[in-house]
């Protein structure tokens, strides 16, 4: 992925300590760095609240999702059974609880497969490409990049030095 | 080794957890191999019964009046049942915040998606013109005929497609960061292959975000889901006016039946893949533990359902129910009425030892009698049923052939195929799950 794009200028730190990377982020965020990339094996509520990230929007995409399931399930069940009416065990042409098992599957199923379609859109469109990375962030270590160029990079490196970064690198357009 | 039952004490750290799995991805021990290899070969019987019957038609199997439903919709059911202990574990016990899920819960999922890839091919042999299934699907024809909306048959249509839907989907998903995380240990082609597969997980907060989120979402869309398929399973009977079918506590039942099995066939996976993965030291006998209290629930739910199906023939007054359960415990299947009793209510009820439930050599022994006593439920419940419906002098018996106990064999060869496949290709333990229970490290010390 990120071989492919323009390598972004900046700094990427490693720490083996969460509460050092915490450090790191919220002093790096009081200086004004706000457009990080923050890495971890796993997700983590400490680096989330160090972030203060909002709560992600995919839960319109499940909603709508959910609601699009229901109402096509509606429409489909009452149509194709207006469309050839035929009578079953004296129930009404269009019955309604006879559909509800419908109504349900159908509401689960595009809710889902939205919710799921939802992260692929939102992630695609939050990612920045061409930003190193360090395969050790699946692993053990945890990563901060900080998109920096010239003169701000060592203040950076300075930065995370001192919050505790067992590994600081550099990368360059 | 020697971990309490009740101490679910994670001794490894983050790098030692990500190395232990990657480990089983190595090359497969010679009883693996072995296993894999009788898999193919049971399903390869299974598949030439199912040539033989495209050709012939259903003729070969053991179908005569009045038994239009026997070994296929049995096992049908049957593995339907397995299918739901993957998604219980997986996503109700993800909203109740049960940490000894996290070991065990991939491997669950994965069998889920499988029993219920078996499952659906079923109700198509049992069809007998397999080619024309999608007649079940409501599609525009040139008739402009519908499928009957109001039949509990076509309800299973969609509610088993979306389970299947909705369980692969939730296995893919919760898959994705555990294979960037091997993606980053292997090398040489294999590497290519697993970064295909994350398809660019990096692990970034912009990730993590969405995806918890979503995950969270899934879990409460998924919970509604398990409860309902095998209550429209359920259905497939109650809803039909036939002795011994037309209960209202059928759906609880039904569900209750499906965990019950899933559990059992979970332990009848588990206790040996994590011996044949050297992973005893993460799925330890806490888990096994945790498995067979919830076992001895479900378990006890079916005796007490079981009592009651037999209450209720008696309590109605209705000659016919009384007729079908009396022939149940005493009649011509009295040795599958037994055999689903003594294997469900009574052999559950050893999980209240703890000796047993801890025991891995006994849990295995008690997860084979369950699942012989849950596909013998669903043979007792569908055969004698219909062998003695509301007129007498069309009452038959069932003798199954070779082309049912083909059929049969094979799908378990399908299914383990499957699963054993899945166990070497992609990390049966949830990596990252498993790191979100253990601490990470801190310079200052302490924990948050």
């Amino acid at each position: 992925m990120a071989g492919r794009s323009r390598i972004v200028p900046g700094v990427l730190a490693s720490f083996e300590h969460i509460d050092a990377a915490t450090d790191a982020i919220k002093a790096l965020r009081a200086g004004g760095h706000k457009d990080l990339v923050v890495y971890c094996s796993h997700p983590n509520h400490e680096l989330e609240e160090a972030l203060e990230a909002p709560v992600s929007p995919v839960r319109l995409f499940t909603l709508i999702g959910g609601l699009t399931g229901t109402t096509a399930a509606t429409a489909m069940t009452i149509w194709m059974n207006l469309d050839w009416p035929t009578l079953v065990g004296g129930k009404a042409i269009a019955a309604i609880p006879a559909f509800v098992a419908i109504m349900f599957e159908l509401t689960v199923l595009i809710g889902g497969l939205a919710s799921v379609a939802g992260v692929i859109i939102l992630v695609l469109m939050g990612t920045r490409r061409g930003v190193m990375y360090d395969p050790r962030f699946s692993d053990d270590r945890i990563g901060v990049f900080v998109p920096a160029g010239g003169e701000v990079a060592p203040g950076v490196e300075r930065l995370f030095r001192d919050a505790g970064a067992v590994e600081v690198r550099h990368a360059e357009a | 080794m020697a971990v309490l039952a009740h101490e679910p004490v994670i001794t490894q750290t983050h790098a030692d957890v990500t190395r232990d799995v990657v480990a089983t991805l190595e090359k497969p021990s010679t009883g693996y191999v072995l296993l894999f290899f009788g898999a193919v070969g049971l399903f390869l019987v299974g598949a030439l019964t199912l040539l033989i019957l495209v050709k012939d038609g259903l003729g070969h199997a053991g179908y005569q009046p009045p038994i239009f439903w026997s070994v296929y919709i049995t096992t049908f059911v049957f593995w339907i049942g397995i299918g739901h202990a993957g998604t219980l574990i997986s996503a109700i016990l993800y909203l109740f915040r049960s940490p000894w899920r996290t070991a065990v819960y991939r491997s669950t999922e994965a069998m889920t998606v499988f029993a219920v890839m078996t499952a659906a091919l079923f109700p198509i042999i049992h069809i007998g013109r397999q080619w024309l299934f999608y007649w079940l699907l409501p599609y525009p024809n040139q008739r402009f005929l519908w499928p009957n909306f109001k039949s509990p048959l076509l309800w299973d249509v969609f509610a088993i497609t979306t389970y299947f839907t909705v369980s692969t989907t939730f296995l893919v998903y919760g898959l994705v960061p555990d294979v960037a995380a091997v993606r980053d240990k292997v090398g040489g082609w294999r590497k290519l292959v697993y970064k295909f597969a994350s398809a660019g997980w990096l692990g970034t907060d912009n990730q993590w975000r969405h995806y918890s989120r979503a995950y969270l979402y899934l879990a409460a869309l998924a919970t509604p889901l398990v409860l309902s398929v095998h209550s429209v399973v359920s259905w497939d009977f109650a809803m039909a006016l036939v002795p011994g079918w037309h209960g209202t506590i059928f759906a609880p039942y039904f569900v209750a039946g499906a965990i019950y099995s899933g559990l059992g066939m979970v332990m009848t996976l588990v206790i040996p893949l994590r011996r044949a993965l050297k992973l005893e030291h993460m799925i330890t006998k806490y888990h096994f533990d945790n498995l067979a209290k919830l076992t001895l629930l479900t378990g006890s739910i079916l005796f007490y359902a079981y009592g009651m199906e037999y209450f209720i023939a008696w309590y109605s007054g209705n000659t016919f129910e009384q007729t079908t359960f009396f022939r149940r415990a005493f009649g011509p299947y009295w040795w599958a009425g037994w055999t689903m009793i003594t294997c469900n209510a009574f052999v559950s009820q050893l999980l209240w030892f703890k000796k047993i439930r801890t025991n891995l050599t006994a849990l295995f022994v008690v997860s084979i009698f369950i699942n012989i006593g849950m596909w013998f439920e669903r043979y007792v419940i569908i055969v004698s049923s219909l062998s003695n419906d509301f007129i007498p002098w069309a009452w038959d018996g069932l003798n199954p052939t070779w082309a049912d106990w083909g059929i049969l064999a094979g799908s378990f060869g399908w299914f383990g195929m499957w699963f054993l496949l899945f166990a070497r290709t992609f990390p049966i333990v949830a990596i990252q799950e498993i790191k979100e229970m253990i601490p990470l490290p801190r310079r200052r010390g302490g924990q948050h």
